[in-house]
């Protein structure tokens, strides 16, 4: 009995350890160095691990232009990820109760999720040029107004949002309709003795049944659409000015153009901060939400 | 009515998925004249094709050459992949089987760190993966492209296939620990051979954010190793015109469309169903 457990202890740490410890290694250990950078005063004058305590820090606070860029990524989040959210459920919807050729229009559907986002934001500056892009183009076709789509704040978070949401919809859209799948039958067949209508059906059937995955899939999003770099790199490089800025684009140029190591690691914890916090907060939210009332 | 609206959301959507991949294919055989002297779109008809901005970076012309940065992407991502898959799927499986602890730190949360590694912004661990590959003579090369890429990719493995192997009744791995088994050999010949649903998911994801990923190729990669996304990007940051930048853009995403028609068959089936809950 002795040498089983033996045995199974030694089985049990075999599986699990070498992932966990290449994790460690590749995250937690770099992770650490970060904090120490960030107590220095490493800048494009001085290289080196010297001991400022925190300097940084205070001055990070009190870094506007930081936080509005955090401010931009909360809305930028929201934004993209109600909408994915929304489109993707529509899709996932159409897509089960089937459609004239579900594969076609499923691969077809799929397709964005597939291709590279900063490779596309690239086709997406390029769309919406204002003097030679192809939106212009058309609104000028229609005898609408050309819209001034990358010197105006509003048209160019736009034009972010447009990109994220060709992009990620089929990532919310495949969650959403394998969830779909997975529904047990019974409670449908109930709804439709009861003669409810399709409209009821879905909101009193299949949108509680659907609420945890749905919780899933919009914090996985959120989690991804928190770092989101990217399209805005390829797509506005954050302008006009640092309208479409976001934190990892603000930290990026701070490390790579300015050389401001260690104000650039205090920065970019922060925000990792900032994101652990938000974001396990709203997963709490979801958890307790989407639980099922009554048991 | 809600056929209507089916029929005309199926019509949008596709539309709205096909305009940016068509408007790519029709630029990047546009002659200079078809992009900068107004917008066009019907080729033959506003404009006579031309396979300049293909020729300019398929290294024909001598402007780029952006085969090296395949192989590098291809290299990277299918090493990244691999060693993800393998590692992740022993870990998926111990998490899914075996009960974990110390003190009050359990399997859930253990599944739950390496899940949490996604919420990190590649930002924050930029300058450490910058030096240490400096120090360890890897910056700039597939290896450590390879290393930095696991990091990223192992916690969508795991977070798949723990929820994979979960749905694998038990009873199987119990009648093969009976047969002589030892739980590495239940794991290696009975488990992993019906696993492959799971596998092809995870493998799938990991093949997507390896391609795609932007931010460590910009930073941790110049010459040799430069995959495609880094090399597109560079070129976007110079004053290439916008029928080469469309090419340079398809010839990046043709190999995943490619893989999305295989892909599919996995994805859509209720493979990873349960994933999200």
């Amino acid at each position: 009995m002795q040498t089983y457990k033996l045995t199974n202890t030694y089985y049990k740490r075999a599986f699990l350890l070498p992932g966990l410890i290449l994790l460690v290694a590749i995250i937690i250990f770099p992770l650490l160095f970060t904090i120490r950078v960030s107590l220095a005063g490493w800048n494009v004058s001085h290289a080196g691990l010297d001991f400022v305590g925190g300097h940084n820090w205070a001055r990070a606070f009190h870094d506007r232009l930081f936080w509005d860029s955090m401010n931009r990524l909360l809305i930028f989040s929201f934004f993209t990820t109600i909408l994915q959210y929304v489109l993707g459920f529509t899709m996932a919807m159409v897509a089960w109760r089937g459609i004239a050729s579900r594969r076609f229009f499923r691969v077809l559907w799929l397709i964005p999720m597939m291709t590279t986002p900063s490779v596309m934001a690239i086709v997406w500056r390029s769309i919406f040029r204002e003097d030679i892009g192809a939106a212009n183009g058309i609104f000028h076709g229609l005898g609408l107004h050309p819209i001034a789509w990358s010197t105006e704040i509003f048209p160019a978070t736009f034009t972010i949002i447009i990109a994220e949401v060709w992009q990620w919809t089929p990532f919310m859209f495949l969650i959403l309709l394998a969830g779909l799948l997975s529904l047990p039958k019974e409670p449908f067949l109930a709804a439709e003795i009861d003669g409810a209508s399709a409209w009821k059906t879905f909101w009193r059937v299949t949108f509680p049944m659907m609420a945890p995955i749905s919780a899933g899939a919009i914090v996985i999003r959120l989690i991804e659409a928190s770092k989101i770099f990217d399209s805005i790199f390829s797509l506005t490089s954050a302008g006009p000015g640092n309208a479409t800025e976001t934190p990892s684009y603000f930290v990026w140029k701070r490390y790579f153009t300015e050389f401001q190591i260690s104000y650039g690691a205090t920065l970019s914890l922060i925000y990792l901060i900032v994101a652990i916090i938000v974001l396990t907060i709203i997963g709490q939210i979801f958890a307790r939400l989407s639980k099922p009332k009554g048991d | 009515m809600a056929k209507t609206f089916r029929t005309l959301f199926i019509f949008v959507w596709s539309l709205f998925v096909l305009t940016p991949l068509s408007w790519a294919v029709v630029t990047s055989f546009k002659p200079p004249a078809a992009v900068n002297n107004g917008v066009t779109f019907i080729p033959w008809v506003q404009f006579k094709p031309t396979l300049s901005g293909w020729k300019d970076i398929l290294g024909i012309s001598g402007y780029a050459n952006l085969f090296p940065n395949l192989w590098n992407s291809v290299v990277i991502t299918t090493f990244s992949t691999i060693i993800s898959v393998i590692f992740g799927c022993f870990a998926a499986y111990g998490l899914s089987r075996f009960n974990y602890g110390w003190k009050f730190y359990k399997n859930p949360d253990i599944i739950f760190f390496f899940v949490s590694q996604r919420i990190m912004p590649p930002v924050v661990l930029s300058i450490p993966f910058f030096l240490f590959l400096k120090t360890l003579h890897l910056l700039d090369t597939h290896l450590g492209m390879i290393i930095i890429n696991i990091a990223g990719l192992m916690p969508i493995v795991v977070w798949l296939l723990v929820d994979f192997f979960n749905q694998i009744p038990r009873e199987i791995d119990e009648l093969a620990r009976l047969e002589g088994c030892n739980p590495f050999m239940a794991f290696l010949k009975v488990i992993l051979p019906i696993s492959r649903p799971g596998l092809s998911v995870a493998a799938t994801f990991a093949v997507i954010f390896a391609w795609n990923d932007l931010f460590f190729a910009l930073n941790l990669t110049f010459t040799n190793a430069k995959t495609l996304p880094a090399a597109v990007v560079a070129l976007n940051g110079t004053v290439t015109p916008f029928w080469t930048l469309s090419a340079s853009a398809l010839f990046t995403i043709i190999p995943l469309v490619g893989f999305a028609f295989v892909a599919e068959r996995f994805l859509s089936r209720g493979g990873f169903a349960g994933a999200s809950r």
